[in-house]
């Protein structure tokens, strides 16, 4: 029996993924503005604190990080919000699969959409930024390993807000402490590779809190959307 | 004598400190229709909602084929099919690519059902034909509401779930949707529905909410 039910386990979280890859590229602005988002706080920097190659080298890793914290913020609300106003989110609980790959699928598509544009742009920001190569591809390292972490704690503040209808400071509350540590390796590995330093031992910090948020979270994330609901 | 598909015992629902529904046990066998009748507010959504596992604020037995729902949670949800009033169908997609989710998500491949019509044919029978790919926010309320019941046709299940499944149809629509409620029914099917119309359903047994401190009656 067990046997039996894997493919289709997997055939709807894939479902999941394909459906809302279809529907950002169908519907760009919460695609966009995210993206928009973060290229715009960063270019803003060199405006506000000055052209100097110095300061805008040593504040970029900093800069870089917060502003794809904040976008990935931005964006989080937006997750399951579609989904309980249509009743998407009852029919994926009434499905048979287990809800916590479901939910797997959803943030996954959702980091897809919004996170990967953004990992993306962020080479010609660094060089914005007067980063060198070694250090934006370090950049690159650490948000490849950072935001999907990032994307797993919001969803959890997603799930457990979206039964309310005033949920957007909320989620901030709840993900924003959790997301410290993650901003603290991410962008201490970028100084180390900035200072020539080795920045391994940051990068397998972030890789860890990955394999943990991609362990546990997907089930917080399941309970949080029965949770809401159920009320 | 085989085990009732659903089994109700001794249910309480509450909601926001006012009792809905109390004591409330019934059986559902196969092949049977029930529709759950009441004002607005007594709680008709509620108890499907409870009956279906997407609210647990209830008290009391739920039993599904003689055993108990929670622990054959993943079969009962199989075998059931549920359509509320959001209808989860996304408006930026083609009312196809919805069926076709919907069908991935709840794990029904082709070969779970070869005796059901493809997604197009069931489209053209609910009155979509021509209307396959377009996005469904340019289809009217009605159509919309139609695209929700081509499910009823592709996606295999033994309990139907309705909850107002004639809002925004039209009269000949509600015929239809009839005649598809008496198959289901023939086929050994059992149907829960709340509606406000007066339906022209054989062996229809109707479940009546609302008659004030959760009591009700069964007919």
């Amino acid at each position: 029996m067990a046997n039996q039910l894997e493919p289709a386990m997997w055939s709807g979280m894939l479902a999941i993924i394909k459906r809302d890859i279809v529907i950002a590229f169908r519907q760009r602005g919460d695609m966009v503005n995210p993206l928009f988002f973060f290229i715009m706080v960063i270019a803003l920097f060199p405006l506000g604190m000055g052209p100097e190659p110095g300061t805008l080298q040593k504040i970029a890793p900093g800069v870089i990080w917060i502003a794809a914290l904040l976008s990935t913020l931005l964006s989080v609300d937006s997750l399951f919000r579609q989904d309980f106003d249509d009743g998407a989110l009852e029919l994926t609980l009434m499905s048979p699969q287990p809800l916590f790959v479901l939910a797997f699928g959803k943030v996954l598509a959702h980091w897809l959409v919004t996170a990967l544009p953004l990992i993306c742009v962020a080479p010609v920001l660094g060089v914005m930024m007067f980063m060198d190569v070694n250090t934006i591809k370090v950049t690159l390292y650490s948000l490849l390993l950072g935001t999907p972490v990032l994307s797993m704690i919001s969803a959890i503040g997603a799930a457990l807000t979206v039964g309310l209808h005033k949920g957007g400071v909320l989620v901030a509350v709840i993900a924003l402490p959790l997301y410290i540590p993650v901003l603290i390796f991410g962008t201490s590995a970028v100084e180390a590779a900035a200072m020539g330093h080795p920045f391994a031992g940051q990068l397998a910090y972030l890789a860890a809190f990955l394999i943990l948020a991609f362990t546990f979270a997907p089930f917080a994330i399941a309970t949080g959307l029965r949770i809401s609901v159920n009320g | 004598m085989t085990a009732p598909l659903l089994q109700v015992e001794q249910l309480e629902c509450e909601r926001d400190d006012r009792v809905l529904i109390k004591n409330l046990s019934f059986e559902l066998y196969n092949g049977e229709i029930l529709q759950v009748e009441g004002a607005n507010g007594s709680g008709k959504t509620t108890l499907l909602r409870v009956l279906c596992g997407l609210s647990d604020e209830f008290q009391g037995e739920l039993t599904w084929c003689g055993r108990p729902r929670r622990r054959v949670e993943a079969d009962f949800r199989r075998q059931t099919l549920y359509c509320g009033h959001l209808t989860g169908i996304k408006m930026a997609l083609s009312p196809r690519e919805n069926l076709r989710w919907i069908l991935q998500v709840k794990g029904v491949s082709a070969a779970d059902a070869p005796a059901q019509p493809s997604l197009d044919q069931a489209l053209h029978d609910v009155g979509l034909g021509g209307f396959e790919d377009v996005p469904v926010y340019t289809l009217s309320a009605g159509q919309k509401r139609r695209v929700a019941l081509a499910r009823l046709l592709v996606e295999p299940a033994r309990l139907w779930v309705l909850d107002e499944p004639f809002t925004a149809i039209d009269r000949h629509g509600v015929a239809e949707l009839e005649g598809l409620i008496q198959g289901h029914a023939a086929k050994g099917g059992s149907v829960l529905i709340t509606s406000h119309h007066a339906l022209e359903l054989n062996g229809l047994r109707s479940l009546q909410l609302g008659l004030g401190r959760g009591a009700w009656q069964i007919n």
